[in-house]
């Protein structure tokens, strides 16, 4: 199993990719809607791309309320 | 469909449809590619009624408040219809809220039934005020085996084979009450009569008719006043079928479309646009001659459906696009928020009319919609049949507040006469939007009169909701503000909110509570965050009961300051 500063490190990279900026620019606890300038519906589409990634399913309301990296790693640890 | 006219209740008109269609589809709950369940009107019915008798058991008749907080799904509509049969009034509550702000509307509805999702009760029972919950009976969908539900019922088992009594009620009788703001201040309880409803679903129905074999996709809270007619009543007492989706994802909406052949669908703004980004894309990738082919067919189906929208034609001129949306499409249907004219106008001339309306859950849903005849990009289109509106006090340009008056307008708000009255004057509702009716009857809007915005998502944000958030700030005192409320602006897009701070005497606002207010900004859902604040050195107006009195201190920062004075967060 992943630690968290892994999976923490793969969600970063799957961000950067999706969303066509350089890794070093985000950070874990950056505010993804706000550093990436995406809404809702984007960042759901990220969540798509994760998941198909550590082969997971989060329900879309896991996403409610999290808006950095970080938590949104401790989310995906805790199904992995 | 059914003749409306004819019943008294939405219960009375529910129960009639399931007899009437019984081998139709009426509902698909689909998540991600699975299909969880496919309901018949008949097996529909078979599935309420067994949960009819026992909330008849438990005590529940006519008048009896019940809530659902509930993900769209199929036990959300399987739980309405029941409550509806027993007589009960349905308090539909957002998911989307906190364990604590659901507790609030539940002591403020008096719900004594609670219909609720296992991820959200577990949330509502970590609360504080848990014990506080008034709610005689809960029922639990989907919790796992062995799973602590601090004395609720499994929502699964919560059946009984005893053959339930269907309750009449009147047309005037209360049939939902729907929050539309209040959470952080003064709950706004829309109490909505069956009357209401069935008003409202004639004249929807007279100018869209759905009938049996029209699927319509459900992506937007069922909660929503928009989905709970369009994607609910309306279908089903035209015999047609819902397909529920438990995931916004854009892509598993993309495959909805073609798996389901999708016949209308409403969605908000954001995810219109965000379906229009996919397209342009897509276009863009074409090589160039294909491209080139594609937008010559776009120009022929604008040129020749300028006047009327002919979907025959639209469909054999862009055959590719419209597979990609299953080939049934026959209409999108956009409102809760304002949409780019440039967006309506795009999926117009692909030959797939978007009914841009408008409309507050106070109205009963919608107050106008597009007819088509002709498609107007620039307005909300005209008063629903049976709808009156007008504008007050219009300026030199015409433009005003909005004012509406029909069958369909609640009865009051619950347990505030006082702000019932102010909304509803002389049978008027009054919207605290600012808008203009053209010589064709179309109504264009332009801005807020009042102090709220509306996000891209369809989500209305009233200031004191989310002041709480900031409650403790090291400050003296502190009020929220909708830009446009300090500002006034003709637009309804990129609305944001901004927090005025008065620092307590000889301090500035430092860099430590710049940090501190940005911390809990953040711990708000993304779309209540405040976009910046504004220093300010006067003591707040306030009233005897020491409540700012936001009218006058917003016209005080209005006369001192512009919009650049605002500092982003």
């Amino acid at each position: 199993m992943s630690s968290l500063q892994s999976t923490t490190e793969e969600v970063l990279r799957l961000a950067a990719e999706h969303f066509k900026v350089p890794r070093e620019q985000l950070a874990p606890d950056d505010d993804f809607f706000k550093k990436l300038g995406i809404n809702s519906l984007q960042a759901l589409d990220l969540l798509t791309r994760i998941e198909h990634h550590f082969k997971i399913e989060l329900p879309d309301y896991e996403l409610q309320g999290v808006s950095d990296f970080r938590t949104l790693a401790e989310r995906i640890q805790l199904r992995l | 469909m059914l003749n409306l006219r004819e019943y008294r209740s939405l219960g009375e008109a529910l129960r009639a449809a399931l007899e009437r269609w019984p081998n139709e589809v009426c509902l698909i709950e689909a998540d991600r590619e699975r299909e969880n369940a496919r309901f018949t009107y008949r097996q529909f019915q078979e599935a309420a009624l067994p949960l009819a008798s026992a909330l008849q058991g438990a005590g529940l008749q006519s008048g009896t408040r019940a809530a659902i907080i509930m993900t769209n799904q199929s036990k959300w509509l399987i739980s309405a219809y029941a409550i509806f049969f027993c007589g009960g009034v349905l308090v539909p509550l957002d998911y989307k809220l906190t364990a604590a702000e659901e507790l609030q509307l539940l002591a403020h509805s008096k719900a004594e039934f609670l219909v609720v999702e296992y991820h959200l009760w577990r949330a509502i029972m970590q609360t504080e005020r848990f014990k506080d919950l008034a709610t005689r009976v809960v029922l639990v969908t989907e919790a796992p085996g062995g799973a602590d539900l601090g004395g609720a019922n499994r929502w699964e088992e919560f059946i009984a084979a005893r053959e339930p009594v269907f309750t009449p009620r009147s047309r005037q009788d209360p049939a939902c009450i729907v929050y539309s703001s209040g959470t952080g201040g003064r709950p706004k309880g829309c109490l909505l009569t069956h009357e209401n409803y069935l008003e409202q679903c004639i004249a929807l129905t007279a100018l869209y008719p759905f009938s049996p074999g029209v699927r319509y996709l459900s992506i937007l809270p069922t909660n929503h006043a928009i989905d709970f007619m369009i994607g609910f009543i309306g279908p089903f007492t035209c015999g047609a079928a819902v397909v529920h989706l438990r995931t916004l994802r854009p892509e598993y909406i993309r495959e909805a479309f073609t798996r389901y052949k999708i016949t209308y669908m409403t969605l908000v703004p954001m995810i219109l646009k965000n379906l229009e980004r996919g397209l342009r894309q897509r276009f863009a990738d074409l090589p160039k001659v294909r491209r080139g082919v594609l937008n010559a067919l776009i120009a022929t189906n604008r040129a020749l459906t300028r006047r009327r929208p002919n979907l025959r034609l639209s469909r054999a001129l862009l055959r590719q696009v419209h597979g990609a949306f299953g080939g049934e499409l026959r209409a999108f249907f956009v409102g809760g928020a304002f949409t780019e004219p440039s967006t309506l106008q795009f999926f117009y001339d692909l030959g797939i009319p978007v009914g841009n309306g408008y409309g507050c859950t106070e109205a009963g849903t919608v107050i106008t919609v597009n007819d088509f005849k002709p498609f107007r990009a620039d307005t909300v289109g005209r008063p629903l049949p049976g709808m009156g509106v007008k504008i007050l006090s219009p300026d030199a340009e015409g433009i005003g507040e909005v004012a509406a008056r029909g069958k369909t307008i609640m009865s009051e708000y619950i347990d505030d006469p006082e702000m019932t009255a102010q909304t509803i004057v002389d049978g008027w509702l009054m919207t605290g939007d600012l808008g203009r009716i053209d010589a064709t009857g179309h109504l264009q809007l332009f801005g807020r009169k009042k102090n709220m915005i509306v996000t891209e998502e369809g989500k209305n944000i009233y200031p004191e909701d989310i002041e709480t958030a900031f409650e403790g700030l090291a400050v003296k005192e502190f009020c929220v503000f909708a830009a446009n409320y300090l500002w006034p602006a003709r637009t309804l897009s990129g609305e944001q909110l901004v927090i005025v701070l008065h620092p307590e005497a000889g301090q500035a606002i430092s860099e430590d509570l710049v940090r501190n207010l940005a911390g809990r900004n953040r711990r708000l859902l993304n779309y209540k965050r405040i976009s910046g604040y504004l220093g300010w050195e006067r003591d707040f107006p306030l009233t005897a009961s020491l409540k700012i009195k936001r009218g006058e201190l917003a016209e005080q920062i209005r006369t001192n300051f512009d919009r650049s004075a605002v500092v982003s967060l």
